[in-house]
């Protein structure tokens, strides 16, 4: 029973880092209408920013600090020089853009930081774990994970549902010249917004980077999943993302958790023993292909899209 | 032939098609029309299968229509053309009009024969584009066509698959004088052949070849008849010059 | 004939293809051989692709799933046994067809991006089944001890096997060639070219584009069957997502919606990459904008650079 609460909490960790990741592809793909698949290297780029950045400066905080700007910086670099090309074109240019571009980053970073990955570790008050209902104790730092990610949740919610930003975004104003008529310096926006969904990746990335270290084509992985989620809780829509995260979180880890065992219940031991892992690591796939029957659209989909 | 009953749309807090009825016999030219944003298009889209509708029933030669797809109604005999253009342009127009014909010539799970030598396709498209004026233009892509030349194409792929009626959406949008007026002669005699529901802004074409009119003003039918009682109907000089001139006119 | 530059690169190309061996033969090093094998049965895979990408406008990115399915049954039977091509060939095709007809069936429903992420999606997920079949070298993939035997033809010969391929991938461009000129693949080009135009003169695309979704992969698998045989190997990897990009970007850098351009393509790419990898260790470096640069630039690919400009 302790077991099945601690894994959900750990879902409900993975869940929010997979949020911060879907949440920024969501606002992209809203006001950009632009498939990012480099959306990835910018989350490893969080991580290994992160490492670097702790080791040069020696305090945690400060790396923080640090690998969000930065981050922050190349997406907007990234924005300028790359992405604005791309906008109204079809989406296979986007998708072998962005391919183009994921291939760029790991060899990058396999130029700059060697093929090795690296290590981040946390400082001493984040090392300790917490007594959160008695004799359940959890790591302070996974527990921080979910508290800084809902209040980024909490953020985006003020941004999207009260700003003048988060007027535009709502109305899925892709339509760029239309946003422009209204006064806005579209430009600047689409930076600006790419840059926050770049930030966001890679505070997740920076946040993932003590649990298992940054290393190359990290991002691909988790993409995919994020991908997972986009498609369950349906495009465009925060709320969406919100909500299939923490499904997709909770599912996937408890699915590997328990999955194995309750299927020893069933199957004979080496049946299990092979299906176990297998069936585990479908699970988000199958759960998302049941979602398909049944939804196309997803469970949230933002309206008119 | 056609009955439509009570056809309501919604978008969000917008009502597109208020209640709509209307009721067309076989044979008849009936035009629709109204001012900007009346619903016009959206009513199409709703009898065409495109749109679904919140309530109501579309009856179609007495068959109830209302929950088939777009690609059913015109395997009945529904046909459209569209108001904005909708071509295959990186194809040419008998290219265009042969990929109607074979949609209504049985099942195209044919992977070996190439359907540019078809006759069986071939024929009668080029068949439908000299009905509509450009047998001349049947091999030149249609990117390369004039705007007019577009909207011949659209009459003559709605003709291509041997329609029972045909839902023609603004045919005479952005013609010139010359172009409508043949467009007019086309359809003076394609109503001898057809049922035809006519949405057009060009007046002098729809008092010459309406059989019957229909007034749609914000998703509403306000007015309906013969021609005659149409022009000289108050409420309809209202909708189109607006309240003020309408107090004028009539002292 | 028209002669212009296309004809007479496909044509050199060809020339070029068909005759390598005999210089292999004539002392050179094998290693061409072995390259071009695998750029003839690359080049097979993106014309299957180029069937749905280029012109059925379906963006699957999960493409390379349908290599390491073809190649994993040929894999397995091997393993239990049965090396019997006869036997392992046509089961190799009929599961990816299988596997072809779900994906599609589930996949297809969606437009667009949606469509772009779930076949992503999916071929994740059997890369991740794959890699967990213990039995059969879960991540470290399987070794096959011996090619599919057919009895006449030795598949061990290196000459005999590349010949093979490359009249497998010559059949396939003809047949190609032949499906999207007839009724089928008008449909499907209409499709692409107007699907709302396509739907009002009645015709109903899904079950077009899915028997078209399972063509592309069951040719797919074809390559996976080759593929196994060439490197005497399967794993995981061959289904990779990054795999189903490397096709994408073959077909559109050859020229998308072209006979010929899937093979100029993968012959590109492939030279390219065994170019800078002699470089640089770091070619993809290079690589990635440059992909970047193409689709800015040079969308038509290869073959629409070839294309004479009219005056």
């Amino acid at each position: 029973m302790l077991y099945f609460i601690e894994q959900c909490l750990n879902g409900l960790q993975v869940g929010m880092l997979l949020f911060l990741l879907a949440a920024g592809l969501t606002l992209i793909f809203g006001i950009m209408n632009l498939v990012n698949l480099a959306h990835g290297s910018l989350y490893m780029l969080g991580a290994y920013f992160a490492a670097t950045f702790a080791a040069w400066t020696g305090s945690f905080l400060a790396a923080i600090v640090l690998t969000i700007a930065a981050t922050l910086l190349v997406g907007m670099l990234l924005e300028i020089v790359a992405m604005r090309r791309l906008y109204g074109r079809d989406h296979l240019d986007h998708v072998l853009g962005t391919f183009g571009l994921i291939l760029f980053f790991n060899e990058a970073v396999r130029l700059i930081w060697g093929p090795a990955g690296l290590n981040l570790a946390l400082p001493a008050w984040l090392s300790s774990w917490i007594e959160i209902i008695p004799d359940v104790f959890y790591p302070v730092y996974r527990l921080s994970i979910i508290v800084v990610a809902l209040a980024v949740a909490g953020f985006l919610y003020v941004l999207v549902m009260r700003t003048r930003i988060g007027m535009l975004i709502r109305a899925g104003a892709s339509d760029r010249e239309m946003v422009g008529a209204l006064g806005v310096n579209i430009k600047l926006l689409s930076t600006l917004i790419f840059g926050i969904g770049a930030a966001l990746a890679g505070l997740a990335g920076l946040m993932q980077a003590p649990i298992l270290t940054a290393q190359i084509g990290m991002g691909e992985n988790i993409l995919i999943v994020t991908f997972v989620v986009i498609i369950i809780g349906g495009i465009g829509s925060i709320r969406g993302a919100f909500i299939a995260s923490i499904f997709v979180g909770l599912t996937d880890t408890i699915g590997r958790a328990f999955l194995p065992d309750l299927l020893k219940m069933v199957l004979s031991q080496a049946a299990a023993s092979t299906a176990g892992p297998a069936l585990s690591s479908m699970l988000i796939y199958l759960v998302m292909a049941v979602i398909l029957i049944v939804r196309p659209e997803g469970l949230f989909p933002a309206s008119g899209r | 032939m056609l009955q439509i009953e009570g056809l309501t749309k919604r978008f969000g807090g917008v009502i597109a098609s208020d209640d709509v009825t209307l009721s067309i016999a076989s044979g008849e030219l009936h035009a629709i029309i109204g001012p900007n944003g009346a619903g016009k298009t959206t009513l199409i889209a709703q009898l065409t299968g495109e749109l679904s509708s919140h309530s109501g029933r579309i009856r179609f030669g007495g068959e109830d229509i209302s929950a088939l797809p777009a690609w059913r109604r015109s395997l009945l005999g529904l046909a459209r053309s569209f108001q904005i253009t909708s071509l295959f342009l990186d194809f040419t127009a008998l290219d265009n009009v042969a990929l109607a014909v074979q949609a209504h010539a049985g099942h195209s799970f044919r992977f070996w024969r190439d359907a540019r030598c078809e006759a069986e396709l071939r024929e009668p498209a080029r068949a439908a584009l000299e009905r509509v004026g450009l047998g001349a233009r049947a091999d030149a892509p249609v990117a390369n066509l004039s705007h007019g030349e577009h909207r011949q194409l659209e009459i003559a792929m709605a003709l291509a698959t041997k329609p029972r009626m045909l839902l023609l959406d603004e045919p005479m949008a952005g013609m010139g004088v010359e172009e409508s007026a043949q467009m007019v002669a086309l359809l003076r005699e394609l109503k001898q052949e057809l049922t035809i529901l006519l949405i057009e802004h060009d007046m002098d074409a729809v008092f010459a070849l309406a059989d019957r009119i229909s007034v749609l003003v914000y998703g509403r039918i306000i007015a309906s008849g013969e021609p005659a009682s149409i022009r000289a109907n108050p409420d309809v000089r209202r909708a189109y010059l607006g309240e003020q001139q309408a107090v004028t006119l009539n002292g | 004939m028209i002669r212009d530059a296309r004809m007479v690169v496909i044509a050199a190309l060809l020339v070029f293809l068909a005759l390598l061996p005999v210089y292999v033969m004539a002392g050179g090093n094998q290693f061409p051989l072995i390259l071009f094998t695998r750029i003839v049965i690359l080049a097979l895979a993106a014309t299957s692709l180029n069937l749905i990408l280029g012109y059925g406008g379906m963006v699957s990115f999960g493409h390379a799933v349908y290599l390491g399915i073809g190649g994993y049954v040929v894999g397995i039977l091997a393993k239990e046994g049965i090396n019997a091509g006869g036997v392992q060939w046509p089961l190799a095709l009929a599961v990816s067809a299988l596997f072809a007809l779900i994906i599609g069936a589930l996949s297809l429903r969606t437009r667009g991006v949606y469509f772009i992420m779930i076949t992503l999606a999916f071929a994740q997920m059997l890369y991740y089944v794959a890699a967990s079949l213990d039995r059969y070298g879960a991540d470290d993939g399987l070794t096959i001890n011996r090619r599919s035997q057919f009895g006449l033809i030795n598949l061990s010969n290196k000459i005999v096997f590349y010949y093979l391929c490359l009249a497998l991938l010559l059949l396939v461009i003809f047949l190609v060639a032949r499906l999207v000129n007839s009724r089928f693949g008008m449909v499907i080009r209409g499709a692409q070219s107007n699907e709302r135009r396509m739907r009002a003169i009645g015709f109903p695309i899904f079950r077009y584009r899915l028997v078209c979704f399972v063509i592309a992969g069951t040719l797919c698998g074809l390559a996976g069957v080759l593929l196994a045989n060439h490197t005497d190997f399967v794993s995981p990897a061959m289904m990779h997502w990054t795999r189903s990009g490397d096709l994408i970007v073959m077909v559109v850098l050859g020229g998308m919606g072209s006979t010929f351009g899937p093979l100029i393509g993968a012959v590109a790419l492939l030279v390219l990459e065994e170019a800078l990898s002699g470089i640089t260790e770091y070619w993809q470096i290079i690589l990635g904008p440059l992909l970047l640069l193409i689709v800015l630039f040079a969308r038509g690919g290869i073959v629409g650079l070839l294309r004479p400009r009219h005056a």
